[in-house]
Protein backbone atom coordinates (compact mmCIF):
# COMPACT_ATOMS: atom_id res chain seq x y z
CA UNK A 1 0.00 0.00 0.00
CA UNK A 2 2.78 2.39 1.03
CA UNK A 3 4.78 1.44 -2.08
CA UNK A 4 1.76 2.20 -4.30
CA UNK A 5 1.31 5.58 -2.63
CA UNK A 6 4.98 6.44 -3.08
CA UNK A 7 4.87 5.39 -6.72
CA UNK A 8 1.71 7.43 -7.34
CA UNK A 9 3.33 10.39 -5.60
CA UNK A 10 6.35 10.11 -7.89
CA UNK A 11 4.07 9.89 -10.93
CA UNK A 12 2.50 13.20 -9.85
CA UNK A 13 5.94 14.79 -9.40
CA UNK A 14 7.05 13.51 -12.81
CA UNK A 15 3.93 14.88 -14.46
CA UNK A 16 4.89 18.37 -13.25
CA UNK A 17 8.33 18.15 -14.83
CA UNK A 18 7.72 17.19 -18.42
CA UNK A 19 9.46 19.10 -21.17
CA UNK A 20 8.74 19.52 -24.85
CA UNK A 21 11.10 17.39 -26.91
CA UNK A 22 10.43 17.77 -30.65
CA UNK A 23 10.42 14.57 -32.66
CA UNK A 24 12.98 15.52 -35.32
CA UNK A 25 15.58 17.95 -36.77
CA UNK A 26 18.22 18.26 -34.06
CA UNK A 27 21.56 20.06 -34.16
CA UNK A 28 24.00 17.74 -32.35
CA UNK A 29 27.13 18.81 -30.46
CA UNK A 30 29.61 16.32 -29.04
CA UNK A 31 31.04 15.87 -25.55
CA UNK A 32 34.76 16.30 -24.79
CA UNK A 33 34.76 13.58 -22.15
CA UNK A 34 32.56 11.07 -23.96
CA UNK A 35 34.60 11.33 -27.16
CA UNK A 36 37.67 10.40 -25.11
CA UNK A 37 36.34 7.75 -22.71
CA UNK A 38 33.26 6.23 -24.38
CA UNK A 39 33.66 7.20 -28.03
CA UNK A 40 31.45 4.43 -29.39
CA UNK A 41 28.50 5.74 -27.35
CA UNK A 42 28.28 8.81 -29.56
CA UNK A 43 28.66 6.60 -32.62
CA UNK A 44 25.74 4.54 -31.31
CA UNK A 45 23.66 7.67 -30.68
CA UNK A 46 23.90 8.74 -34.30
CA UNK A 47 23.50 5.13 -35.50
CA UNK A 48 20.27 4.61 -33.52
CA UNK A 49 18.75 8.03 -34.15
CA UNK A 50 19.65 8.30 -37.85
CA UNK A 51 19.69 4.73 -39.11
CA UNK A 52 17.28 2.89 -36.81
CA UNK A 53 14.78 5.69 -36.11
CA UNK A 54 15.30 7.77 -39.28
CA UNK A 55 15.80 11.13 -37.54
CA UNK A 56 17.61 14.20 -38.85
CA UNK A 57 20.62 14.68 -36.54
CA UNK A 58 23.02 17.29 -37.94
CA UNK A 59 26.65 17.85 -36.96
CA UNK A 60 29.23 20.32 -38.22
CA UNK A 61 32.99 19.71 -37.87
CA UNK A 62 33.35 23.38 -36.84
CA UNK A 63 31.74 23.01 -33.44
CA UNK A 64 34.14 22.87 -30.51
CA UNK A 65 34.11 22.30 -26.77
CA UNK A 66 31.52 24.44 -25.01
CA UNK A 67 34.23 25.21 -22.45
CA UNK A 68 32.04 23.86 -19.63
CA UNK A 69 34.72 21.78 -17.93
CA UNK A 70 37.23 24.62 -18.06
CA UNK A 71 34.54 26.95 -16.70
CA UNK A 72 33.79 24.63 -13.77
CA UNK A 73 37.54 24.27 -13.15
CA UNK A 74 37.43 28.09 -12.82
CA UNK A 75 40.05 28.48 -15.55
CA UNK A 76 38.03 30.67 -17.91
CA UNK A 77 35.87 33.69 -17.07
CA UNK A 78 32.09 33.47 -17.40
CA UNK A 79 32.16 35.87 -20.35
CA UNK A 80 34.55 33.59 -22.25
CA UNK A 81 32.37 30.54 -21.58
CA UNK A 82 29.27 32.42 -22.71
CA UNK A 83 30.87 33.63 -25.92
CA UNK A 84 32.08 30.13 -26.84
CA UNK A 85 28.47 28.99 -26.39
CA UNK A 86 27.21 31.95 -28.43
CA UNK A 87 29.47 30.76 -31.27
CA UNK A 88 27.98 27.27 -31.01
CA UNK A 89 24.50 28.81 -31.32
CA UNK A 90 25.67 30.83 -34.34
CA UNK A 91 26.78 27.61 -36.07
CA UNK A 92 23.34 26.11 -35.37
CA UNK A 93 21.63 29.19 -36.74
CA UNK A 94 23.77 29.17 -39.90
CA UNK A 95 22.92 25.48 -40.44
CA UNK A 96 19.18 26.27 -40.32
CA UNK A 97 18.34 24.38 -37.12
CA UNK A 98 16.56 25.51 -33.95
CA UNK A 99 16.57 22.36 -31.79
CA UNK A 100 19.88 22.03 -29.96
CA UNK A 101 21.11 18.71 -28.55
CA UNK A 102 24.35 18.47 -26.54
CA UNK A 103 25.80 15.04 -25.78
CA UNK A 104 27.34 16.24 -22.52
CA UNK A 105 25.55 16.94 -19.22
CA UNK A 106 28.07 19.59 -18.17
CA UNK A 107 27.34 21.26 -21.51
CA UNK A 108 23.60 20.87 -21.06
CA UNK A 109 23.81 22.52 -17.63
CA UNK A 110 26.07 25.20 -19.07
CA UNK A 111 23.62 25.98 -21.90
CA UNK A 112 20.64 26.09 -19.51
CA UNK A 113 22.51 28.33 -17.06
CA UNK A 114 23.56 30.70 -19.82
CA UNK A 115 20.11 30.93 -21.43
CA UNK A 116 18.48 31.51 -18.02
CA UNK A 117 21.10 34.13 -17.08
CA UNK A 118 20.52 35.95 -20.37
CA UNK A 119 16.75 35.83 -19.77
CA UNK A 120 17.28 37.43 -16.36
CA UNK A 121 19.94 39.92 -17.50
CA UNK A 122 19.32 40.94 -21.13
CA UNK A 123 22.17 43.47 -20.96
CA UNK A 124 24.60 40.56 -20.50
CA UNK A 125 23.24 38.79 -23.58
CA UNK A 126 23.70 42.03 -25.53
CA UNK A 127 27.33 42.24 -24.38
CA UNK A 128 28.01 38.64 -25.39
CA UNK A 129 26.49 39.32 -28.82
CA UNK A 130 28.92 42.23 -29.20
CA UNK A 131 31.84 40.06 -28.02
CA UNK A 132 30.96 37.35 -30.53
CA UNK A 133 30.72 39.86 -33.34
CA UNK A 134 34.09 41.40 -32.42
CA UNK A 135 35.80 38.01 -32.16
CA UNK A 136 34.15 36.00 -34.94
CA UNK A 137 31.85 38.27 -36.96
CA UNK A 138 28.98 35.92 -36.21
CA UNK A 139 25.38 36.38 -35.04
CA UNK A 140 23.01 33.86 -33.52
CA UNK A 141 19.47 32.89 -32.62
CA UNK A 142 18.93 31.14 -29.35
CA UNK A 143 17.70 27.55 -29.63
CA UNK A 144 13.94 27.13 -29.63
CA UNK A 145 14.33 23.79 -27.85
CA UNK A 146 17.23 22.49 -25.80
CA UNK A 147 17.41 18.80 -24.90
CA UNK A 148 20.18 16.52 -23.76
CA UNK A 149 20.83 13.48 -25.94
CA UNK A 150 19.44 11.27 -23.15
CA UNK A 151 16.19 13.28 -23.40
CA UNK A 152 16.00 12.23 -27.04
CA UNK A 153 16.56 8.55 -26.30
CA UNK A 154 13.92 8.90 -23.56
CA UNK A 155 11.58 10.49 -26.13
CA UNK A 156 12.08 7.51 -28.43
CA UNK A 157 12.39 4.79 -25.75
CA UNK A 158 9.18 3.02 -26.73
CA UNK A 159 10.16 2.97 -30.41
CA UNK A 160 13.43 1.35 -29.33
CA UNK A 161 11.50 -1.11 -27.14
CA UNK A 162 9.35 -2.03 -30.14
CA UNK A 163 12.49 -3.00 -32.09
CA UNK A 164 14.19 -4.75 -29.15
CA UNK A 165 15.86 -8.12 -29.57
CA UNK A 166 16.81 -8.30 -25.89
CA UNK A 167 14.99 -7.13 -22.79
CA UNK A 168 16.39 -6.07 -19.44
CA UNK A 169 15.30 -9.40 -18.05
CA UNK A 170 17.36 -12.15 -16.47
CA UNK A 171 17.04 -14.96 -19.01
CA UNK A 172 17.65 -17.61 -16.37
CA UNK A 173 15.09 -16.47 -13.79
CA UNK A 174 12.70 -14.44 -15.94
CA UNK A 175 12.95 -11.59 -13.39
CA UNK A 176 13.49 -7.96 -14.46
CA UNK A 177 17.13 -6.88 -14.11
CA UNK A 178 17.76 -4.47 -11.24
CA UNK A 179 19.22 -1.31 -12.71
CA UNK A 180 20.63 1.70 -10.88
CA UNK A 181 20.10 4.96 -12.73
CA UNK A 182 22.67 7.67 -12.07
CA UNK A 183 21.85 11.16 -13.33
CA UNK A 184 24.60 13.69 -13.91
CA UNK A 185 24.33 16.49 -11.35
CA UNK A 186 24.15 19.27 -13.93
CA UNK A 187 21.19 17.68 -15.69
CA UNK A 188 18.58 19.13 -13.33
CA UNK A 189 20.01 20.03 -9.92
CA UNK A 190 20.48 23.66 -10.95
CA UNK A 191 17.27 24.04 -12.97
CA UNK A 192 14.89 21.19 -12.05
CA UNK A 193 12.25 22.28 -14.57
CA UNK A 194 14.67 21.68 -17.45
CA UNK A 195 15.01 17.93 -16.83
CA UNK A 196 12.48 15.18 -17.48
CA UNK A 197 11.04 14.44 -14.02
CA UNK A 198 12.87 17.24 -12.19
CA UNK A 199 15.84 16.92 -9.83
CA UNK A 200 14.58 14.68 -7.01
CA UNK A 201 13.00 11.95 -9.13
CA UNK A 202 14.37 12.39 -12.64
CA UNK A 203 12.56 10.06 -15.01
CA UNK A 204 14.82 10.33 -18.03
CA UNK A 205 16.75 7.10 -17.38
CA UNK A 206 14.10 5.43 -15.21
CA UNK A 207 11.74 5.70 -18.19
CA UNK A 208 14.21 3.87 -20.43
CA UNK A 209 14.75 1.12 -17.84
CA UNK A 210 11.02 0.54 -17.41
CA UNK A 211 10.32 0.65 -21.12
CA UNK A 212 13.03 -1.92 -21.83
CA UNK A 213 11.83 -4.38 -19.18
CA UNK A 214 14.07 -3.64 -16.19
CA UNK A 215 13.40 -2.58 -12.63
CA UNK A 216 14.72 0.69 -11.21
CA UNK A 217 16.71 0.35 -7.98
CA UNK A 218 16.01 2.96 -5.32
CA UNK A 219 18.75 3.38 -2.72
CA UNK A 220 19.68 6.06 -0.17
CA UNK A 221 22.50 7.79 -2.06
CA UNK A 222 20.75 7.69 -5.42
CA UNK A 223 21.12 11.42 -5.98
CA UNK A 224 24.67 11.74 -4.59
CA UNK A 225 27.31 13.03 -6.99
CA UNK A 226 29.66 10.45 -8.57
CA UNK A 227 32.50 12.59 -7.24
CA UNK A 228 33.86 14.11 -10.45
CA UNK A 229 34.13 17.57 -8.92
CA UNK A 230 36.04 18.97 -11.95
CA UNK A 231 39.24 20.23 -10.21
CA UNK A 232 38.76 17.41 -7.69
CA UNK A 233 39.64 14.96 -10.46
CA UNK A 234 41.76 16.86 -12.97
CA UNK A 235 44.32 17.74 -10.29
CA UNK A 236 46.06 14.55 -9.26
CA UNK A 237 46.41 15.66 -5.63
CA UNK A 238 42.61 15.87 -5.23
CA UNK A 239 41.47 12.53 -6.59
CA UNK A 240 40.72 11.06 -3.15
CA UNK A 241 37.64 13.33 -3.16
CA UNK A 242 36.43 11.76 -6.36
CA UNK A 243 36.96 8.17 -5.26
CA UNK A 244 35.45 8.72 -1.79
CA UNK A 245 32.16 9.87 -3.27
CA UNK A 246 31.98 6.89 -5.61
CA UNK A 247 32.75 4.66 -2.62
CA UNK A 248 29.85 6.19 -0.70
CA UNK A 249 27.47 5.43 -3.56
CA UNK A 250 28.60 1.82 -3.94
CA UNK A 251 28.36 1.15 -0.20
CA UNK A 252 24.82 2.53 -0.34
CA UNK A 253 23.66 0.53 -3.38
CA UNK A 254 25.41 -2.74 -2.44
CA UNK A 255 22.56 -4.20 -0.34
CA UNK A 256 20.19 -3.85 -3.33
CA UNK A 257 22.36 -6.10 -5.55
CA UNK A 258 22.13 -4.12 -8.80
CA UNK A 259 22.78 -5.99 -12.05
CA UNK A 260 24.00 -2.84 -13.78
CA UNK A 261 24.19 0.94 -13.57
CA UNK A 262 23.25 3.34 -16.35
CA UNK A 263 24.23 6.97 -16.49
CA UNK A 264 23.54 10.00 -18.67
CA UNK A 265 26.60 12.04 -17.75
CA UNK A 266 30.00 11.92 -19.49
CA UNK A 267 32.16 11.61 -16.40
CA UNK A 268 29.93 9.43 -14.22
CA UNK A 269 30.31 6.14 -16.14
CA UNK A 270 34.08 6.63 -16.20
CA UNK A 271 34.31 7.32 -12.45
CA UNK A 272 31.80 4.67 -11.37
CA UNK A 273 33.68 2.17 -13.54
CA UNK A 274 37.29 3.10 -12.77
CA UNK A 275 36.94 3.79 -9.05
CA UNK A 276 35.49 0.27 -8.63
CA UNK A 277 38.81 -0.97 -10.00
CA UNK A 278 40.80 1.29 -7.64
CA UNK A 279 38.66 0.39 -4.60
CA UNK A 280 39.27 -3.29 -5.41
CA UNK A 281 43.01 -2.66 -5.77
CA UNK A 282 43.18 -0.76 -2.49
CA UNK A 283 40.79 -2.77 -0.30
CA UNK A 284 40.09 -6.00 -2.16
CA UNK A 285 36.37 -5.21 -2.14
CA UNK A 286 34.19 -5.81 -5.20
CA UNK A 287 30.51 -4.96 -5.51
CA UNK A 288 29.23 -7.42 -8.13
CA UNK A 289 28.79 -11.18 -7.84
CA UNK A 290 31.70 -13.64 -7.62
CA UNK A 291 34.50 -11.10 -7.61
CA UNK A 292 33.16 -9.02 -10.50
CA UNK A 293 32.23 -5.35 -10.31
CA UNK A 294 28.86 -3.86 -11.23
CA UNK A 295 28.87 -3.02 -14.95
CA UNK A 296 28.36 0.70 -15.65
CA UNK A 297 26.89 1.60 -19.03
CA UNK A 298 25.90 4.71 -20.90
CA UNK A 299 22.27 4.84 -22.03
CA UNK A 300 23.38 4.40 -25.65
CA UNK A 301 25.35 1.29 -24.76
CA UNK A 302 22.29 -0.15 -23.03
CA UNK A 303 20.03 0.84 -25.94
CA UNK A 304 22.53 -0.84 -28.30
CA UNK A 305 22.38 -4.09 -26.32
CA UNK A 306 18.56 -3.94 -26.30
CA UNK A 307 18.64 -3.46 -30.07
CA UNK A 308 21.00 -6.42 -30.58
CA UNK A 309 24.27 -4.72 -31.49
CA UNK A 310 27.56 -6.55 -30.94
CA UNK A 311 28.93 -5.50 -27.52
CA UNK A 312 32.37 -4.85 -28.99
CA UNK A 313 30.84 -2.54 -31.63
CA UNK A 314 29.36 -0.64 -28.68
CA UNK A 315 32.85 -0.14 -27.20
CA UNK A 316 32.21 -2.18 -24.05
CA UNK A 317 35.80 -3.45 -24.19
CA UNK A 318 36.95 -0.01 -22.97
CA UNK A 319 35.31 -0.60 -19.58
CA UNK A 320 37.58 -1.71 -16.75
CA UNK A 321 34.69 -3.48 -14.99
CA UNK A 322 33.75 -6.60 -16.96
CA UNK A 323 30.39 -6.32 -18.73
CA UNK A 324 30.12 -10.05 -19.49
CA UNK A 325 27.99 -10.89 -16.39
CA UNK A 326 25.33 -8.49 -17.67
CA UNK A 327 25.58 -9.83 -21.24
CA UNK A 328 25.11 -13.36 -19.92
CA UNK A 329 22.06 -12.40 -17.88
CA UNK A 330 20.48 -10.65 -20.89
CA UNK A 331 21.32 -13.56 -23.17
CA UNK A 332 23.43 -11.38 -25.48
CA UNK A 333 25.67 -13.47 -27.75
CA UNK A 334 29.29 -12.34 -28.06
CA UNK A 335 32.65 -13.64 -29.16
CA UNK A 336 35.05 -13.44 -26.18
CA UNK A 337 38.07 -13.79 -28.47
CA UNK A 338 37.03 -10.68 -30.44
CA UNK A 339 36.87 -8.36 -27.43
CA UNK A 340 40.16 -6.57 -27.94
CA UNK A 341 40.58 -6.95 -31.71
CA UNK A 342 40.95 -3.91 -33.92
CA UNK A 343 38.99 -3.12 -37.05
CA UNK A 344 38.71 -6.10 -39.43
CA UNK A 345 39.83 -8.37 -36.58
CA UNK A 346 43.34 -6.90 -36.54
CA UNK A 347 45.41 -8.07 -33.56
CA UNK A 348 46.27 -5.04 -31.40
CA UNK A 349 47.28 -7.07 -28.34
CA UNK A 350 45.33 -7.21 -25.08
CA UNK A 351 45.37 -5.22 -21.84
CA UNK A 352 46.80 -6.77 -18.71
CA UNK A 353 44.10 -8.04 -16.39
CA UNK A 354 43.78 -6.44 -12.95
CA UNK A 355 44.46 -8.77 -10.05
CA UNK A 356 41.78 -7.67 -7.63
CA UNK A 357 38.61 -7.44 -9.70
CA UNK A 358 37.56 -10.17 -12.09
CA UNK A 359 37.90 -9.22 -15.73
CA UNK A 360 38.27 -10.94 -19.11
CA UNK B 1 38.72 48.81 -6.25
CA UNK B 2 35.36 49.01 -4.46
CA UNK B 3 34.93 46.97 -1.33
CA UNK B 4 35.04 43.21 -1.74
CA UNK B 5 31.34 42.60 -1.19
CA UNK B 6 30.47 45.15 -3.86
CA UNK B 7 33.02 43.58 -6.15
CA UNK B 8 31.41 40.15 -5.63
CA UNK B 9 28.02 41.67 -6.28
CA UNK B 10 29.08 42.63 -9.80
CA UNK B 11 29.33 38.94 -10.67
CA UNK B 12 26.10 37.58 -12.20
CA UNK B 13 26.59 34.26 -10.41
CA UNK B 14 26.72 36.08 -7.11
CA UNK B 15 23.64 38.17 -7.96
CA UNK B 16 21.76 34.93 -8.67
CA UNK B 17 23.32 32.82 -5.96
CA UNK B 18 23.36 35.04 -2.89
CA UNK B 19 20.28 35.87 -0.83
CA UNK B 20 19.78 36.01 2.89
CA UNK B 21 20.97 32.78 4.50
CA UNK B 22 19.07 31.36 7.49
CA UNK B 23 21.99 29.11 8.47
CA UNK B 24 19.90 25.95 8.33
CA UNK B 25 22.87 23.91 7.05
CA UNK B 26 20.93 21.99 4.39
CA UNK B 27 23.65 22.80 1.84
CA UNK B 28 26.31 21.32 4.11
CA UNK B 29 24.23 18.22 4.83
CA UNK B 30 23.99 17.29 1.13
CA UNK B 31 27.45 18.50 0.08
CA UNK B 32 29.86 15.81 -1.26
CA UNK B 33 32.84 18.05 -0.42
CA UNK B 34 31.73 18.56 3.19
CA UNK B 35 32.08 14.86 3.96
CA UNK B 36 35.59 14.69 2.59
CA UNK B 37 37.15 18.06 3.37
CA UNK B 38 36.93 20.35 6.39
CA UNK B 39 34.31 22.23 4.46
CA UNK B 40 31.05 23.91 5.32
CA UNK B 41 29.30 25.86 2.54
CA UNK B 42 26.87 27.27 5.13
CA UNK B 43 29.78 29.09 6.79
CA UNK B 44 30.93 30.48 3.46
CA UNK B 45 27.56 32.06 2.72
CA UNK B 46 27.29 33.23 6.33
CA UNK B 47 30.72 34.87 6.14
CA UNK B 48 29.81 36.62 2.92
CA UNK B 49 26.57 37.93 4.36
CA UNK B 50 28.49 39.75 7.11
CA UNK B 51 29.61 42.04 4.26
CA UNK B 52 32.80 42.44 6.32
CA UNK B 53 35.79 43.04 4.05
CA UNK B 54 38.37 41.59 6.44
CA UNK B 55 36.43 38.34 6.74
CA UNK B 56 35.80 38.15 3.00
CA UNK B 57 39.48 38.78 2.27
CA UNK B 58 40.45 35.95 4.65
CA UNK B 59 38.00 33.71 2.78
CA UNK B 60 39.50 34.66 -0.59
CA UNK B 61 42.95 33.68 0.68
CA UNK B 62 41.76 30.46 2.36
CA UNK B 63 41.83 26.80 1.37
CA UNK B 64 38.08 26.62 1.96
CA UNK B 65 36.79 28.11 -1.26
CA UNK B 66 38.71 25.54 -3.33
CA UNK B 67 37.09 22.46 -1.75
CA UNK B 68 33.78 22.68 -3.63
CA UNK B 69 33.31 20.28 -6.57
CA UNK B 70 30.69 22.53 -8.28
CA UNK B 71 28.20 19.66 -8.47
CA UNK B 72 25.49 22.15 -7.43
CA UNK B 73 23.67 19.67 -5.20
CA UNK B 74 23.23 22.57 -2.76
CA UNK B 75 21.29 24.57 -5.35
CA UNK B 76 18.37 22.16 -5.45
CA UNK B 77 17.86 21.98 -1.72
CA UNK B 78 18.30 25.49 -0.26
CA UNK B 79 14.95 26.61 1.17
CA UNK B 80 15.84 30.27 0.58
CA UNK B 81 16.95 29.87 -3.04
CA UNK B 82 20.58 30.51 -2.27
CA UNK B 83 23.06 28.87 -4.60
CA UNK B 84 26.22 28.36 -2.53
CA UNK B 85 27.97 26.69 -5.48
CA UNK B 86 27.54 29.86 -7.54
CA UNK B 87 28.73 32.01 -4.61
CA UNK B 88 31.88 29.86 -4.46
CA UNK B 89 32.44 30.35 -8.20
CA UNK B 90 32.24 34.13 -7.73
CA UNK B 91 34.62 33.99 -4.75
CA UNK B 92 37.13 31.94 -6.76
CA UNK B 93 36.90 34.35 -9.66
CA UNK B 94 37.64 37.31 -7.40
CA UNK B 95 40.44 35.43 -5.59
CA UNK B 96 42.10 34.81 -8.96
CA UNK B 97 41.70 38.38 -10.17
CA UNK B 98 43.25 39.74 -6.96
CA UNK B 99 46.06 37.17 -6.89
CA UNK B 100 44.89 35.86 -3.50
CA UNK B 101 44.66 32.29 -4.86
CA UNK B 102 48.40 31.73 -4.39
CA UNK B 103 48.01 32.08 -0.61
CA UNK B 104 46.51 28.58 -0.30
CA UNK B 105 47.75 25.15 -1.35
CA UNK B 106 44.49 24.34 -3.15
CA UNK B 107 44.40 27.77 -4.76
CA UNK B 108 47.90 27.24 -6.19
CA UNK B 109 46.41 24.37 -8.21
CA UNK B 110 45.08 27.08 -10.54
CA UNK B 111 48.37 27.04 -12.47
CA UNK B 112 48.38 23.39 -13.61
CA UNK B 113 44.60 23.43 -14.04
CA UNK B 114 44.71 26.54 -16.21
CA UNK B 115 47.43 25.02 -18.36
CA UNK B 116 45.63 21.69 -18.75
CA UNK B 117 42.28 23.20 -19.70
CA UNK B 118 43.23 26.23 -21.75
CA UNK B 119 46.03 24.43 -23.63
CA UNK B 120 43.54 21.74 -24.65
CA UNK B 121 40.96 24.30 -25.75
CA UNK B 122 43.34 26.51 -27.70
CA UNK B 123 45.45 23.72 -29.26
CA UNK B 124 42.77 21.13 -29.99
CA UNK B 125 39.32 22.70 -29.43
CA UNK B 126 38.48 20.21 -26.65
CA UNK B 127 38.66 20.44 -22.83
CA UNK B 128 40.09 16.90 -22.73
CA UNK B 129 42.21 15.42 -25.51
CA UNK B 130 44.07 12.11 -25.96
CA UNK B 131 47.33 13.92 -26.74
CA UNK B 132 47.46 15.43 -23.24
CA UNK B 133 45.55 12.87 -21.13
CA UNK B 134 48.62 10.78 -20.22
CA UNK B 135 48.10 7.37 -18.65
CA UNK B 136 51.10 8.08 -16.38
CA UNK B 137 49.10 10.91 -14.77
CA UNK B 138 45.92 8.81 -14.61
CA UNK B 139 46.83 5.34 -13.45
CA UNK B 140 43.36 5.01 -11.93
CA UNK B 141 42.12 4.64 -15.51
CA UNK B 142 43.36 1.08 -15.27
CA UNK B 143 45.27 -1.39 -17.44
CA UNK B 144 42.55 -1.23 -20.09
CA UNK B 145 43.31 2.46 -20.59
CA UNK B 146 47.05 1.81 -20.70
CA UNK B 147 46.38 -0.64 -23.53
CA UNK B 148 44.02 1.82 -25.22
CA UNK B 149 46.55 4.66 -25.15
CA UNK B 150 49.36 2.39 -26.35
CA UNK B 151 47.23 1.44 -29.38
CA UNK B 152 45.37 4.73 -29.57
CA UNK B 153 44.77 5.09 -33.28
CA UNK B 154 43.81 1.44 -33.85
CA UNK B 155 41.62 1.35 -30.76
CA UNK B 156 39.83 4.58 -31.67
CA UNK B 157 39.40 3.32 -35.23
CA UNK B 158 37.66 0.23 -33.80
CA UNK B 159 35.44 2.52 -31.73
CA UNK B 160 34.27 4.34 -34.84
CA UNK B 161 36.14 7.58 -34.13
CA UNK B 162 37.44 9.98 -36.77
CA UNK B 163 40.57 10.72 -34.71
CA UNK B 164 42.34 13.84 -35.99
CA UNK B 165 40.52 13.36 -39.29
CA UNK B 166 38.80 15.89 -41.55
CA UNK B 167 35.02 16.37 -41.45
CA UNK B 168 32.59 15.60 -38.63
CA UNK B 169 32.83 12.77 -36.11
CA UNK B 170 34.32 11.65 -32.84
CA UNK B 171 37.62 13.35 -31.89
CA UNK B 172 37.86 14.91 -35.35
CA UNK B 173 40.54 17.53 -35.97
CA UNK B 174 38.90 20.89 -35.28
CA UNK B 175 39.58 23.07 -38.34
CA UNK B 176 42.26 25.74 -37.82
CA UNK B 177 39.83 28.58 -38.61
CA UNK B 178 37.61 27.38 -35.74
CA UNK B 179 40.61 27.25 -33.37
CA UNK B 180 41.46 30.79 -34.50
CA UNK B 181 37.95 31.86 -33.53
CA UNK B 182 38.36 30.33 -30.06
CA UNK B 183 41.60 32.27 -29.65
CA UNK B 184 39.86 35.48 -30.72
CA UNK B 185 37.08 34.81 -28.19
CA UNK B 186 39.71 34.34 -25.45
CA UNK B 187 41.35 37.63 -26.46
CA UNK B 188 38.11 39.63 -26.55
CA UNK B 189 36.46 38.24 -23.41
CA UNK B 190 39.31 38.14 -20.90
CA UNK B 191 40.24 34.46 -21.28
CA UNK B 192 43.78 35.26 -22.44
CA UNK B 193 44.21 37.87 -19.72
CA UNK B 194 43.05 35.31 -17.14
CA UNK B 195 45.83 32.92 -18.20
CA UNK B 196 48.40 35.72 -17.85
CA UNK B 197 47.11 36.70 -14.39
CA UNK B 198 47.35 33.11 -13.13
CA UNK B 199 50.86 32.73 -14.58
CA UNK B 200 52.15 36.06 -13.24
CA UNK B 201 50.92 35.61 -9.67
CA UNK B 202 52.11 31.98 -9.69
CA UNK B 203 55.61 33.00 -10.86
CA UNK B 204 55.76 35.56 -8.07
CA UNK B 205 54.67 33.01 -5.47
CA UNK B 206 57.06 30.35 -6.76
CA UNK B 207 59.96 32.80 -6.32
CA UNK B 208 58.76 33.65 -2.82
CA UNK B 209 58.68 29.92 -2.00
CA UNK B 210 62.13 29.38 -3.49
CA UNK B 211 60.87 27.03 -6.20
CA UNK B 212 61.27 27.05 -9.94
CA UNK B 213 57.96 27.55 -11.72
CA UNK B 214 58.16 23.96 -12.98
CA UNK B 215 58.62 22.61 -9.43
CA UNK B 216 55.80 24.83 -8.18
CA UNK B 217 53.45 23.60 -10.91
CA UNK B 218 54.31 19.91 -10.41
CA UNK B 219 53.94 20.22 -6.62
CA UNK B 220 50.57 21.91 -7.00
CA UNK B 221 49.39 19.13 -9.35
CA UNK B 222 50.66 16.15 -7.37
CA UNK B 223 50.97 16.92 -3.69
CA UNK B 224 48.49 17.43 -0.92
CA UNK B 225 49.16 18.05 2.75
CA UNK B 226 47.01 16.48 5.48
CA UNK B 227 45.42 19.72 6.65
CA UNK B 228 42.37 19.48 4.39
CA UNK B 229 40.63 16.33 5.46
CA UNK B 230 37.94 15.45 7.95
CA UNK B 231 38.95 13.08 10.73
Amino acid sequence: MLCTMIYEGKQRIWSEYQKDIPDDRWYYVRSCIRQNFFPASEKMFTEITRNVLGKDIYETPHHTTCGGIAYHCDTIPQETAMTIVARQFALMTEAGYENYCPSCITSFGNYVEILETWREYPELEARIREDLWKACRREFNKPRYLAHSSDLIYRWRNEIAAKATHKLVNGRTGEPLRIVEHIGCHYAKMFPSKGVGGAEYPYVLAGMIESWGGQVVDYPERRHCCGYGFRQYHVKANRGYSMSNTYKKFESMEPFHPDAIITNCPGCPYFLDRWQYVIAEQTGKTYGENGFGIPVLTYEELAGLVLGYDPWDLGLQLHQVAVEPLLDKMGVEYDPSAKYLGLNREDIMRPELPGSIKCF
Amino acid sequence: MKNLFEELNRDYRFKEGFHNCINCGTCTAVCPAAEFYKYDPRKIVDTVQTRDDAQIEALLKSETIWYCGECMSCVTRCPRKNRPGLVVMALRDLSIRLGYFTESEKGRQMLPLTHIMTDNILKYGYCIHPKSFRWEDHKESGPVWKWHTEHLEKSLERQGANYMGEGPGILRKIPQESLDELKAIFDVTGGTQRIRIVEEYSRKKAAEMGQSIQEYERNAFENSSDIHFNE
